[in-house]
């Protein structure tokens, strides 16, 4: 696209058209074409980026509500009257307690003139049933606590949450809102005295599933999915790193493993739901394992995993240049010595990424353990690998289902917690291959 | 080294010819043996390694055609010929190399010492820490220096302590010509070296597990000439103590560095003898050709 006149050697130049101007001819329509391509590039990225920016402010700004949740100081008289008639400090006794009387006592001394059932229920209804489980803990805790009086922060109920976070509308009617005219008064009334507050939703991290959104956690979900992975990890690496090594290096070259070549990749395509169905089959009707355990769980993302970490691990095998084989085996290196000191610790970065996608892949898979009873409601937090438990992502869709408000925020925050794993997994991942990799 | 190797004797031994059948056909062929056509002298006094009537397939294709040659103890045998004559694959059936390749089936006897390295009882490991092998591309492992050179001795359990060791790996640096310039840098990747340091790295690493014969597949094709003079200066000093079996294009090399030369065509081995008469006075045609560069 130069501007200077070519200099013209006079027995090179034909006298009609020269180099210089059938090329120039078509120099624009080329120079064109790589510019509108590279326009093309941005536009896609910059399309991708906009929907990721979107996918999570939206998830941020719904979840991030969730992280806080609202409590209501409440004068608690720990009347032993009501505690321990006794006065023996039994503890079924301190247990069997009714705890909930000793917060509605408080809500009345909160607000003495209320009166009559309703609007008494009413102002219950201010307070969470967990509550009365927390100051059963304290006492159980601090027995000392009977007889004295104390300002106690407890949890309010998922209404006022809502109420306090402005996700109800006040001036909506009385019939269309779940909150009531005179609780509103009452909470704007706790507002001013500065007797509610939202404090950082601890609950959310500590505790299992709940049909109440204020007192429902990941926890559950959340040791349920280290559990599965666990198993999917410790099965489907070994196995899938050895046989992606067997298959490369060590078996024979014919029609046997070229059947077994096209079923892995087959494997590898297949829809996660029927590993689900499989894994029903297979270990909980045949072999009788537990349903709805992170074993079973992690057995079924095993299946699906494997054919990923073993495709990916055959091409991470070939990607080792043969002279490093030949090397090793012409100093007398067995196949195993070459394998094992030389090809796989060059092939190891790349098996762990192929391994950390299958194990991302599993995390975020729901599918084929809804087929395994994974899916039920579970409110302890598992313990071991056969406890009842679930995973986050059937968590995220079984919070999803729910009407309430308040679980709409939680699903999302469910979500961010589910991210939050899957990065701290992909990080990981990065620091285990930057140590494996070749230092040259 | 399963059954690649299992393969390969099979095709040996129960192949189209039964092994007893092979035998026979080698002893009973002696006369055969003795006027094939190959030109010159294939026998020497003092042989190191023996082949009788080597065949290679690649599959249906004939790579080596009933080649027979003595590689004399302490001698420098250079292997020449145009491209795709075979060379490289008889040097690899000497360290038995092809056993890698599946498609590959060998006939006909390579003995070592007397010992046919084909034999069942034969172990491959044992036979290549015997017969070691430096590379048409230099290729250290991606380990130091240090390790490079270390690796064969202590796979094969040849030093106990850290002392000897590092004794070993320094001597063989040293009769590599290589100890100078990497005394300072024992720990530093064997890949940062230059190219012909990383080839004088490789025949170290060779000479580490003390090998009876040395098999070189063109060393130098990859090397300048500063780098290439110096490995052919290694290669006359290695005679003393090493067979060395070489490989190369460049028929100046052959001249410079071998004893004795074997012209390879088409599979064939057309004509052997001392390297001088070979140069100066080639007595088939082919070989002459060659020589004076008509093809090649």
């Amino acid at each position: 696209m130069s501007t200077h006149k070519p200099t013209v050697h006079p027995g090179l130049t034909r006298p009609e058209r020269d180099i210089k101007t059938i090329v120039n001819a078509s120099l624009a329509r080329r120079n064109a074409a790589e510019r509108r391509f590279r326009w093309y590039g941005l536009i896609a990225i910059g399309l991708g980026l906009t929907f990721v920016v979107l996918m999570f402010s939206n998830i941020i700004g719904r979840g991030y509500p969730a992280f806080w949740q609202a409590y209501i100081q409440i004068p608690i008289t720990f009347d032993p009257a009501v505690i321990d008639p006794d006065g023996q400090r039994d503890p079924r006794a301190l247990a069997n307690a009714d705890y909930a009387a000793l917060v509605r006592a408080g809500m009345r001394q909160l607000f003495p003139d209320v009166q009559g059932r309703q609007e008494l229920r009413a102002l219950y209804g201010l307070t969470s049933s967990d509550a009365a489980f927390e100051l059963q803990t304290r006492v159980q805790q601090n027995p000392k606590l009977i007889g004295m009086e104390q300002e106690v922060w407890l949890l309010a109920s998922a209404t006022v949450d809502t109420f306090i976070k402005g996700n109800i509308n006040r001036a909506l009617d009385e019939s269309e809102r779940p909150i009531k005219d005179n609780q509103i008064e009452w909470i704007d009334k706790l507002q001013t005295t500065g007797k509610i507050e939202k404090q950082f939703n601890s609950i959310l991290f500590s505790r299992g599933d709940s049909r109440e959104p204020e007192q429902a956690g990941i926890r559950g979900a959340l040791m349920g999915s280290l559990f599965t992975l666990m198993v999917t990890f410790l099965l489907s690496f070994p196995i899938g790193v050895a046989t992606a090594v067997y298959l490369e290096e060590f078996a024979p070259k014919n029609r046997w493993t070229d059947l077994i070549e096209v079923n892995i990749n087959n494997l590898a395509a297949v829809p996660s739901i029927v590993f689900g169905l499989l894994g029903l089959a297979v270990f909980i009707n045949f072999f009788g394992l537990p349903r709805s355990a992170p074993l079973v769980g992690g057995l079924v993302l095993s299946l699906m995993t494997l054919p990923v970490i073993i495709i990916a691990g055959r091409a991470a095998l070939t990607s080792v240049p043969p002279s490093i084989r030949e090397a090793a085996l012409g100093m007398g290196a067995s196949k195993l010595q070459t394998v094992g000191h030389h090809v796989l610790p060059l092939a190891m970065p790349g098996m762990l990424t192929g391994s950390i996608i299958g194990m991302a892949r599993a995390l975020g898979e729901s599918a084929p353990l809804l087929m395994i009873g994974m899916v039920a409601f579970i409110v302890d937090v598992p313990k071991s690998f056969l406890d009842p438990a679930t995973v986050l992502p059937v968590q995220i869709y079984l919070w999803s289902d729910l009407p309430e408000r308040a679980f709409v925020e939680r699903t999302s925050a469910a979500i961010m917690v589910l991210l939050a794993f899957m990065i701290l997994m992909n990080g990981l991942a990065i620091v285990l291959r930057r140590r494996f990799e070749r230092r040259w | 080294m399963s059954t690649t190797a299992i393969q390969t004797k099979a095709a040996l031994d129960g192949g189209p010819t039964p092994a007893v059948e092979t035998r026979e056909q080698s002893s009973a062929g002696i006369a055969d043996y003795n006027n094939r056509q190959t030109v010159g002298k294939i026998k020497v006094e003092n042989p190191k390694m023996v082949c009788q009537g080597v065949d290679v397939h690649y599959g249906a294709k004939q790579a080596i055609k009933n080649v027979s040659l003595d590689i004399g103890a302490n001698e420098v045998i250079a292997f020449i010929g145009p491209s795709g004559c075979g060379k490289s694959t008889f040097l690899r059936c000497l360290n038995r190399m092809n056993d890698t390749i599946p498609i590959c089936r060998i006939t006909g006897q390579i003995k070592l010492d007397d010992e046919d390295i084909y034999d069942k009882i034969v172990d491959v490991v044992q036979l290549r820490a015997r017969v070691g092998m430096v590379f048409q591309k230099p290729n250290p492992f991606p380990k130091s220096i240090y390790e490079n050179v270390a690796y064969g001795p202590r796979i094969h359990g040849m030093v106990n302590t850290k002392a000897e060791l590092d004794e070993l790996v320094r001597n063989s640096l040293e009769r590599a010509g290589l100890i100078k310039e990497v005394e300072k840098r024992m720990n530093e990747p064997g890949t940062s070296l230059s190219g012909g340091q990383q080839q004088r790295l490789c025949i170290a690493r060779a000479i580490a597990v003390n090998p009876e014969v040395i098999l070189m597949d063109e060393p130098c094709s990859a090397l300048d000439p500063i780098a290439t003079a110096k490995i052919e200066e290694l290669i006359d000093e290695l005679r003393e103590n090493y067979t060395i079996v070489i490989v190369t294009h460049s028929m100046q090399q052959a001249a410079r560095v071998s004893q004795r030369t074997a012209y390879f065509h088409l599979g064939d081995l057309i004509e052997v003898g001392d390297t001088d008469q070979i140069f100066t006075n080639p007595r088939h045609k082919l070989t002459e050709d060659y020589i004076t560069g008509r093809f090649g």
